[in-house]
């Protein structure tokens, strides 16, 4: 017989999500909303409703991802010329004038990390709804990798604010901001919210119940 | 009760020790920090958002970046690209980046400030509990490193067109991303909610 893991969970108690502080669980308030007695945010036990959000979220950001990658992200007018200009035609451009490292910049931020977050959030909750114990650990590391690195997609939504503001030179030169920018925003900012609204103490529900 | 604390990614209670310096506590069963020793959080956080303040309000109020092209000079501050932004039909994300660039760190500083302040004097501000909860609930909006990176990016990507000129303002948005960064890492959010409690 394997032991039970001494989870707040278990013990009857709450951590605070804000504050940290472990609440017990007042089984006469059960029904009323808990609020921490520290800090007084609302205390639950896992986020509410996090499979039915997440789900929501990913696949929202999985249909935005395509307008993402097909529409323009800038439109360079110059001399009444006009080129409009794609996430993945940008990292061409400087693949092709052999400006590496800002082509890699680009497109780990921009590609490779939207679509690996919408990857591995996808995995954890199939394997969360199918009561996975394969390997927690390294799921929770997922997990925290995937928190962590989103924020860096923004970058090519701030050379496009550099851009549209630095070359506004009127017939000379012009770069407008396009609707895949727009779609990108979205992108990042909902998946932003996927990984926020993912619990990773579900990863652990799942092998406590295989346990038992 | 104050000895325990949940591992927030796995729900694991463990007891609270005391660390050695610069000591971090992680989870025994999925590896997550639980906490960190962090020396002089209070005093550290709050001289680094004073700097932080002054350098913000330099940033924001100095030429940004200027732009060199066959004569013609055209300079800008950190919130033209904004204001562009707005002005070609993309409301929305100029309203993103106005809140992760400008609004966000600012909120931060500020209210780092309100926060620790008298708390160092040993004063409970009013509504300090829903303010440092905000405050915190910041960090992940903040963005100024990432933005950084999109000025090296846009900086690169012009350098064959034009000749970009710096101004003032950028210096100190390099230092105040060094110093905004420096005040997150030295905040101790257990050590903040701990003083104030004793106030109560």
């Amino acid at each position: 017989m394997k032991s039970i893991p001494f989870t707040a969970r278990n013990a009857s108690q709450i951590s605070c999500h804000s504050c940290h502080l472990l609440c017990r669980i007042n089984f006469s308030k059960i029904g009323r909303s808990l609020v921490c007695p520290r800090c007084g945010s609302t205390l639950h036990q896992r986020k509410p409703n996090s499979l039915k959000r997440t789900w929501a979220l990913v696949l929202a950001a999985i249909v935005l991802y395509i307008p993402a990658n097909l529409l323009p992200v800038t439109i360079v007018i110059s001399l009444g010329k006009a080129q409009a200009d794609t996430i993945m035609s940008g990292v061409i451009y400087f693949i092709s004038t052999g400006m590496w490292p800002i082509a890699l910049i680009i497109f780990v931020a921009s590609i490779l990390v939207p679509m690996l977050k919408l990857v591995i959030l996808t995995f954890l909750l199939i394997t969360v709804q199918r009561k996975s114990a394969w390997r927690p650990k390294d799921r929770t590391r997922l997990y925290r990798i995937t928190e962590a690195v989103g924020r860096w997609s923004m970058v090519d939504i701030y050379v496009v604010t550099i851009l549209v503001a630095l070359v506004n030179l009127g017939n000379l030169a012009t770069i407008k901001a396009g609707p895949g920018a727009g779609f990108f925003a979205a992108v990042v900012v909902i998946t932003i919210f996927a990984a926020m609204s993912f619990d990773p103490r579900l990863i652990w529900d799942a092998k406590e119940t295989l346990d038992e | 009760m104050e000895a325990l604390i949940a591992c927030h990614e796995c729900d694991l209670i463990h007891r609270v020790k005391p660390l050695p310096k610069k000591g971090v506590a992680n989870c025994s069963r999925c590896g997550s920090v639980l906490y960190r020793h962090k020396p002089n959080s209070l005093e550290r956080t709050l001289a680094l958002s004073l700097a932080g303040l002054v350098l913000f309000v330099l940033a924001n109020s100095f030429p940004f970046l200027a732009l060199k092209m066959e004569a013609q000079v055209h300079q800008t501050n950190l919130i033209t690209g904004i204001k562009v932004l707005y002005t070609q039909g993309m409301q929305a994300l100029a309203i993103l980046v106005l809140l992760t660039t400008i609004l966000a760190p600012l909120a931060q500083l500020l209210g780092m400030l309100y926060v620790l302040l008298p708390l160092r004097h040993h004063r409970a501000p009013p509504k300090f509990a829903p303010i440092f909860r905000f405050v915190l609930s910041l960090q992940p909006w903040s963005m100024m490193e990432v933005f950084m990176l999109g000025i090296l990016v846009s900086v690169v990507k012009l350098a064959k067109m034009a000749q970009i000129v710096p101004g003032i303002a950028i210096f100190s948005f390099f230092g105040l991303i060094v110093v905004l960064t420096a005040a997150t890492v030295s905040l101790d959010p257990h050590e903040i909610w701990h003083r104030w409690e004793k106030l109560r």
